[in-house]
């Protein structure tokens, strides 16, 4: 039975590597293409531009694994900003702003996790839609529409500055990774996440706490778009109330094309920051190419379709051995 | 003698190997009530299908109106004038009773629009309800009505489809006494129009109370058939049981005295799933819960693990008094439970086998990786379980192997009271013994352990003592001296001890 357990490495490895794979394939498609595409300015760049979205990403990851889903981290992410622009005009340091920035993500998360498991509503979808339109609506209310620009130094260090030549929403992105990727892999309550996902009752006729780590995923969900907030309005240089919009959705395509499957208890953070980064490259080399941002979504909603049906003839062909 | 409605002649039907039926025959006179009885997995069900297209005879012949009736699909039958009431209900529950009697067949007005005529569908649907001597209110919403009720528009959907067989699978389980009263009158009504009943039950006594016929089942076998005036209750049960206890099952070790006592239930209730359930649990004991299906078992374990909610009833363990709200408090307090699925509530079928035997006994923020890995193997090797390795998915694997998961699982975490539910369904014979002798085991090192199982010999072949549960009671309780089958039967259908 060699044969068997070569072919059936083969489809693990594919699993694991697949979307390396597919973004390695990118990159050396587009350097063929445009000249400008493989330089470290550029890369440096595709890596910035992605970070927001590799963060909100990184949340959303956590809660698909449980088979969940996080619909409102583009509003957290834009209240988070306003909340802490807000702060800084009015004189708060930036350690302060960051902190209320990252405490305002990790709390209103915490609250969809609370709705969610305590209300006994049906689906995640329900609570984090209804968060997504309160977020979102607050951060319009408090600002009347209006962004509020011109944010001390210290604070749009972490969206515009760099580190040794290293953007520092790089960084960010780095240590969050390491952190997720610790948290899933080398902790109990990592485990129970994917337990959860794999089989929910299972995991609480074994004493896993559900609720409480149904909580846990929601609120590290709502402090990765805190996080995420902090990089955004520190590259843009502003709070503004529409900051995120649509970007759960952009976050979900990054952790679905990652590798993780919407039936939870699979995923990893490699996986998903492969996701993030296959979308910054796609747009990055069709900007190269001068393709209209217009089409681009067209081709970013194509890749999403694609990634999942290769992921679904995949599974059926390991089914049918 | 009138020529049957319905003959079939030695049905042969096997599951992936296994004899389901074999050369079983039995026919249906008009306007006939006739019993079908046997004991869980006797093979009712599978021929019932068979008469009503759902499943297809390997082997045999099926004569409706003394003609043979061909390829038969549930369509086909349906025309013939065969109805199936199942005993999950299938009504449409949002839909009006009238509108569910007249499903796939609403009334309408010719032309392209088809218009549905709603005022005759209520008032056929107000007709036939009537026949059957019950007004329900055709208009009502499926969901608003009682069990009983809805059962009966589901009868109501077969006389109007002018079915001339009726098939009914143990059609009180889910109803009160007043209920089932109501349904045979309207069985007796079914009768007077000449309408055939086929009645598939486990109650002794509802037999002698509406039957004409009876046939009775075994192993997929028909072991008798006669007017039930000539099959006293006695006979009946030696006919449903009948058979040698096997010799399958490891002795007990003669010299053990179960000891001090580890798990008291007193006044353990659950409105409509159990009541009033009381029993002691002692060191070293193995204590078998009999049962026909939806007695309550399942549902008295779930409650007393926590999983499931419970409205009175105090639990003591090992002599001290505790409350179990969560699966996590019944954790602590050393139980374990088995549950009667392995894929929906027992495993994570995707993750790794470390991962399913490590799950319960977790502790701490960190994940030891190698202290894992060597108490997996220990538990592997003590269990005798089959796999590629640790890292493979346990989805992979065999029944037994799974069940065997499932068991180190709990070994792991070290519990001292094991609730076991159905622990060898789905599983073959060789894993089986296994699984018999690592529960045996259990008993040995100290552990006590509730057996529900729906093998009747199973329950015998290894319980020190037998409680016996009908409708969510507990209806006697039985010594290893005492408990033979007939007599478990005979609590479990209702009968006196």
């Amino acid at each position: 039975m060699s044969g068997g357990f070569w072919s059936r490495t083969a489809a693990r490895a594919l699993r694991r590597f697949g979307p390396l794979l597919a973004l390695a394939l990118m990159c050396a498609a587009l350097s063929l293409l445009s000249e400008h595409f493989f330089s470290l300015d550029n890369l440096l760049n595709v890596f910035r531009q992605s970070a927001v979205n590799a963060l909100l990403a990184l949340g959303q990851l956590v809660v698909i694994i449980t088979a969940g889903i996080d619909l409102s981290v583009g509003s957290i992410l834009g209240l988070c900003c306003v909340l802490a622009a807000l702060a800084l005009k009015a004189g708060a340091p930036s350690a302060l702003g960051i902190a209320l920035a990252l405490g305002a993500g990790a709390g209103l998360g915490a609250v969809n996790g609370l709705l969610y498991t305590k209300l006994r509503l049906p689906h995640p979808f329900i609570p984090t839609l209804g968060m997504m339109n309160v977020a979102r609506g607050l951060a319009l209310v408090i600002t009347g529409g209006f962004p509020i620009s011109e944010l001390p130094a210290g604070f749009r260090y972490w969206g515009a500055g760099a580190l040794w030549g290293i953007p520092a929403p790089v960084a960010v992105v780095v240590g969050f990774c390491l952190i997720f990727h610790l948290l899933l892999t080398r902790t109990t309550p990592g485990r129970d996440l994917y337990a959860i996902g794999g089989n929910r009752q299972a995991a609480l006729l074994c004493g896993v706490p559900v609720d409480g780590r149904l909580i846990l995923a929601y609120t590290l969900s709502g402090l990765t778009a805190g996080a995420g907030a902090v990089v955004l309005a520190g590259r843009m240089n502003s709070g503004f109330p529409l900051a995120g919009a649509g970007a759960e959705l952009d976050s979900i395509a990054a952790v679905i094309i990652g590798g993780a499957s919407f039936f939870g208890g699979v995923g990893t953070v490699l996986g998903t920051l492969v996701g993030a980064l296959i979308m910054g490259v796609l747009r990055n080399g069709l900007n190269l190419m001068n393709v209209s941002a217009y089409w681009q979504t067209v081709v970013i909603g194509a890749v999403i379709v694609a990634a999942v049906w290769v992921d679904v003839v995949r599974q059926r062909a390991a089914a049918g051995r | 003698m009138t020529a049957p409605l319905l003959e079939m002649r030695a049905i042969r039907k096997s599951f992936g190997g296994v004899c389901a039926l074999r050369e079983v025959s039995f026919d249906v006179l008009p306007g006939e009530v006739h019993a079908l009885v046997g004991e869980n997995g006797a093979g009712k069900s599978t021929l019932m299908n068979i008469a009503s297209g759902v499943l297809k005879a390997d082997g045999g012949e099926i004569l409706w109106d003394g003609r043979p009736a061909g390829e038969l699909t549930p369509r086909r039958a349906q025309q013939m004038g065969i109805a199936f009431v199942h005993q999950e209900l299938a009504l449409a529950p949002q839909l009006s009773a009238g509108e569910n009697i007249f499903l796939g067949r609403r009334p309408c007005r010719p032309g392209p629009l088809g218009w549905v005529r709603w005022e005759e569908i209520h008032r056929r649907a107000g007709e036939l309800l009537h026949q059957l001597g019950r007004p329900i209110d055709p208009r009502r919403p499926a969901a608003e009505l009682s069990v009983g009720e809805q059962q009966l528009v589901e009868i109501a959907r077969a006389l109007a489809f002018q079915a001339r067989l009726v098939i009914m699978d143990e059609p009180t389980a889910a109803l009160s006494e007043r209920e089932a009263a109501r349904l045979f009158e309207v069985i007796a009504r079914l009768k007077q129009r000449g309408v055939s009943v086929v009645y598939i039950t486990h109650r002794l006594k509802e037999i002698y109370q509406t039957a004409g016929r009876v046939t009775v089942l075994r192993d997929g076998r028909r072991v008798a058939s006669a007017p039930v005036a000539e099959l006293p209750p006695e006979e009946l049960v030696r006919h449903m049981v009948g058979r040698a206890a096997r010799e399958q099952f490891p002795p007990a070790d003669p010299g053990r005295r179960p000891a001090e006592e580890l798990l008291r239930v007193e006044g353990f209730s659950a409105r409509g799933r159990f009541q009033d359930v009381r029993f002691c649990l002692r060191r070293g004991e193995i204590l078998g819960l009999a049962g026909l299906v939806g007695a309550g078992r399942t549902e008295l374990l779930e409650a007393l693990f926590g999983a499931a909610p419970h409205e009175a009833g105090r639990l003591w363990i090992q002599g001290r008094p505790v409350r179990i709200r969560s699966p996590r408090d019944a954790i602590r307090h050393g139980m374990a439970l088995i549950p009667d699925d392995r894929k929906t509530k027992g495993l994570i079928p995707g993750a790794p086998l470390i991962w399913n035997i490590v799950l319960a006994s977790e502790r701490g923020l960190r994940i030891r990786g190698d202290r894992e890995r060597r108490q997996s193997e220990r538990m592997a090797a003590e269990l005798r379980l089959r796999a590629p390795g640790l890292q493979e998915p346990v989805n992979r694997l065999s029944g037994g192997n799974q069940q065997k998961v499932v068991l180190a699982r709990w070994l792991l975490a070290d519990a001292s009271i094991f609730l076991l539910d159905e622990p060898t369904r789905g599983i073959d014979v060789g894993a089986k013994a296994e699984i018999y002798e690592l529960i045996r085991g259990l008993a040995a090192r100290g552990a006590g352990v509730v057996l529900v199982s729906s093998e009747l010999e199973e329950v015998l072949g290894l319980a020190d003592r037998v409680l016996v549960m009908h409708r969510g009671r507990i209806a006697g309780e039985l010594d290893r001296a005492q408990a033979g089958e007939e007599a478990v039967m005979r609590l479990a259908t209702g009968g006196l001890p």
